[in-house]
């Protein structure tokens, strides 16, 4: 009995190392053929869930140009990509949001990258009532509950001839800490004078709120809850067909939320040398002023030189021809200008 | 066996068995205490890194702000749970409200009426339901309950609407997504637990107490009173006291249903919070003093549930002491 089983394992342990050697050899001579001086190996990435769609659309477009770098985007929040990009159990980060003091990432190790932008809509469900104009003051005291309801005079302020409902105003907000929230919140502090409750990943919402999980779930949200009004980023209010707002924006002009508006917003921004740029509220009479950004963090130092050149070579691709899968995505690729930019900072941050 | 211990006389083999079954004896003992042991050390490890990470917030609130503390604001890095712990036991109550007579129900039915052939189908599919994954519950609970349920919540709303008192608990509400909802899905993912160790407590009931009871007559259901019930007391408070757990603790589905907004609120309409769905929703963008927080409610719901456990076991021992006491 003994014997015979020992003879099955052997058989067994022989055949799989026969398998993996076949493997490997295969691999190695893929190298040797095809490759040339393209980047191999595995890097590992985890940060915003806000860019996600973009980012997972642009490393599958990328297993196709480099099969052998494999790349990986773990969207587990911004906060939880800074604090491992700090804890270097990843090789770059995406962040919603710069970094700040407690958030474990040690200033001068980092190099910020913006890669691409996109609208956050204010969506709303109220039966029959569509092509909704709201100023900056106004959605500032919806959000804060100030306004409570639908027939608000600030409301009809600017919607002249439309229907208003005598319906109370629900409102939909993240129940997740969220670069969203931060951004959205940024922009009533930043563009109002009358907002209160600050700004940051989490909001103490008033108490005619309802909070979902993520984009979705705040989509979903809206979409079953009438009366209901909240910010939604633009891919996932188009997927749900969501009715829109057109929001203020600094010239007072109201713009609806859509990618060109959101290109606009980043010319009309003005950049930090770091590379960090605030969208929110930006100048021009096209220019959506719910804009945000977001970024990448690549480091200043790679202790192994195979990682550092498969994140330069990825970072490159996804600033380059990558740009053009941010459309499709519902993000809005980076203006010329910027993109150049940020193509020198990762030139000049990873030495080849 | 034997041909090791020295073949002597009879008496010595045996001791020799006797010495080795000692010995497999201590070996078992020490192996099983380690097991024991381990649990323990685990636990305690949990304790402790949790409360050493969380120490910060305690600290920063003070305990009593952190625990009563009406206000949870991180970024002016406040704060107060209450509002959540509030959320926790108003759910896991109305949850167990639902879930401990359904459940006693379908275990009786089990045990007593249902015929032996089909016992074992209801058996598995309770089981079954103990296996279905909790985020699954939540999805349903989000994606099919909520949108369906909201009519039926403003209809109970108008219809309680002139009673007072009840008005309060039962407000006007636009949304599913509530405490209720968070309680209807905790009391059918706690039913499966409280229903399997209810059935195991009625089988433990002596046969020979049950024809007792209809020696003297009793109908079944005066059987079940007298006999089964009685005897299963400390049991079915324990059975309970799991299914609660399973509540208080549950994150994912309660996060998914019960609208996520810090506040309280004695309308069961309305949307609230628990300790757990908090720290799974905030989790993932939480940074500094904020995740020393989030740790530190882990920490309280750590202390309530051996505190709702350390009353559970109180009130089983009052009711068997008096229980004794009728019967003697």
């Amino acid at each position: 009995m003994k014997l015979n089983r020992r003879a099955i394992f052997g058989g067994i342990t022989a055949g799989t190392l026969a398998l993996g050697l076949a493997a490997c050899g295969g691999g190695n001579d893929d190298n040797e053929g095809g490759s040339g001086d393209l980047a191999s190996g595995e890097i590992n990435a985890s940060g915003a869930s806000f860019p996600d769609a973009f980012y997972a659309a642009a490393i599958g477009a990328y297993a196709e140009v480099n099969p052998d770098l494999i790349v990986s985007y773990n969207p587990t929040g911004s906060g939880t990509g800074k604090s491992e990009f700090g804890e270097r159990l990843n090789d770059f980060a995406g962040t919603d949001s710069l970094v700040k003091d407690d958030d474990g990432v040690e200033a001068g190790s980092f190099q910020y990258i913006p890669t691409v932008a996109a609208p956050i809509t204010v969506s709303y469900n109220v039966p029959g009532l569509e092509g909704l104009q709201i100023d900056q003051e106004t959605l500032a005291g919806i959000f804060q509950g100030d306004i409570s309801n639908w027939n608000d005079d600030a409301i009809a302020a600017t919607n002249d001839g439309a229907t208003l409902p005598d319906l109370d105003i629900t409102l939909a907000v993240r129940s997740d800490g969220s670069g969203t929230t931060t951004n959205f919140s940024k922009f009533l502090e930043e563009a109002t004078d009358t907002w209160t409750l600050g700004s940051g990943d989490t909001i103490e919402w008033p108490g005619n709120s309802v909070a979902g999980e993520k984009n979705t779930g705040v989509a979903q949200i809206i979409q079953d809850t009438e009366g209901s009004i909240g910010y939604v980023d633009l891919a996932d209010a188009s997927e749900v067909g969501l009715v829109t707002a057109a929001v203020e924006n600094a010239d007072g002009a109201f713009v609806a939320p859509s990618l060109e508006g959101a290109t606009a917003a980043l010319d009309g921004a003005e950049l930090a040398d770091d590379l960090s740029y605030n969208p929110l509220n930006a100048a021009g009479a096209e220019s959506y002023p719910i804009t945000a950004p977001t970024y990448l963090l690549i480091r200043t130092e790679y202790e192994d030189a195979a990682v550092a050149a498969g994140v330069k070579e990825f970072v490159t691709y996804l600033l380059t021809d990558g740009q053009a899968l941010a459309a499709e995505n519902n993000f809005a690729a980076l203006p010329t200008g910027l993109q150049e930019q940020a193509l020198d900072a990762l030139n000049s941050t990873i030495a080849d | 066996m034997t041909a090791t211990a020295t073949p002597e006389s009879p008496a010595e083999v045996d001791l020799g068995g006797e010495a080795r079954a000692r010995q497999a004896d201590r070996g078992f003992r020490a192996l099983v205490t380690l097991a024991g042991l381990t649990v323990l050390l685990v636990l305690g490890l949990i304790l402790v890194t949790t409360s050493v990470r969380g120490w910060p917030a305690f600290v920063h609130e003070g305990p009593l702000g952190f625990v009563f503390g009406t206000r949870w604001a991180p970024n002016d890095d406040v704060f107060g749970t209450f509002p959540l712990l509030y959320g926790t036991l108003v759910t896991s109550l109305i949850a167990m409200v639902i879930a401990v007579p359904v459940s006693i129900g379908i275990a009786l039915f089990i045990t007593e009426v249902a015929h032996r052939s089909t016992r074992k189908y209801i058996v598995t599919v309770i089981d079954l339901l103990a296996t279905v994954p909790s985020v699954v519950f939540g999805l349903v609970g989000v994606l099919v309950v909520v949108p369906a349920i909201t009519p039926a919540y403003q209809w109970f709303a108008d219809l309680v609407a002139p009673v007072p008192g009840l008005n309060a608990v039962f407000d006007e509400t636009n949304t599913g997504r509530n405490y209720i909802t968070a309680s209807l899905v905790l009391a059918i993912m706690a039913i499966p637990i409280i229903t399997s160790i209810a059935r195991e407590v009625f089988a433990t009931v002596p046969e020979t107490d049950k024809q007792a009871a209809y020696a003297l007559g009793a109908t079944r259901w005066e059987m079940v009173k007298g006999a089964i019930l009685p005897h299963s007391f400390g049991g079915l408070v324990g059975a309970s006291m799991l299914g609660l757990g399973r509540a208080m603790g549950e994150t994912i589905a309660v996060a998914l249903v019960i609208g996520g907004s810090v506040s309280m609120s004695a309308n069961l309409f309305e949307p609230g919070n628990t300790m757990a769905a908090l720290i799974a929703q905030q989790w993932g963008e939480s940074s500094g003093l904020h995740t020393d927080a989030l740790i530190a409610i882990g920490v309280e719901l750590f202390a309530i549930t051996v505190i709702i456990n350390f009353l559970a076991r109180l009130v089983v021992r009052r009711a068997e002491i008096k229980m004794k006491g009728a019967h003697s």
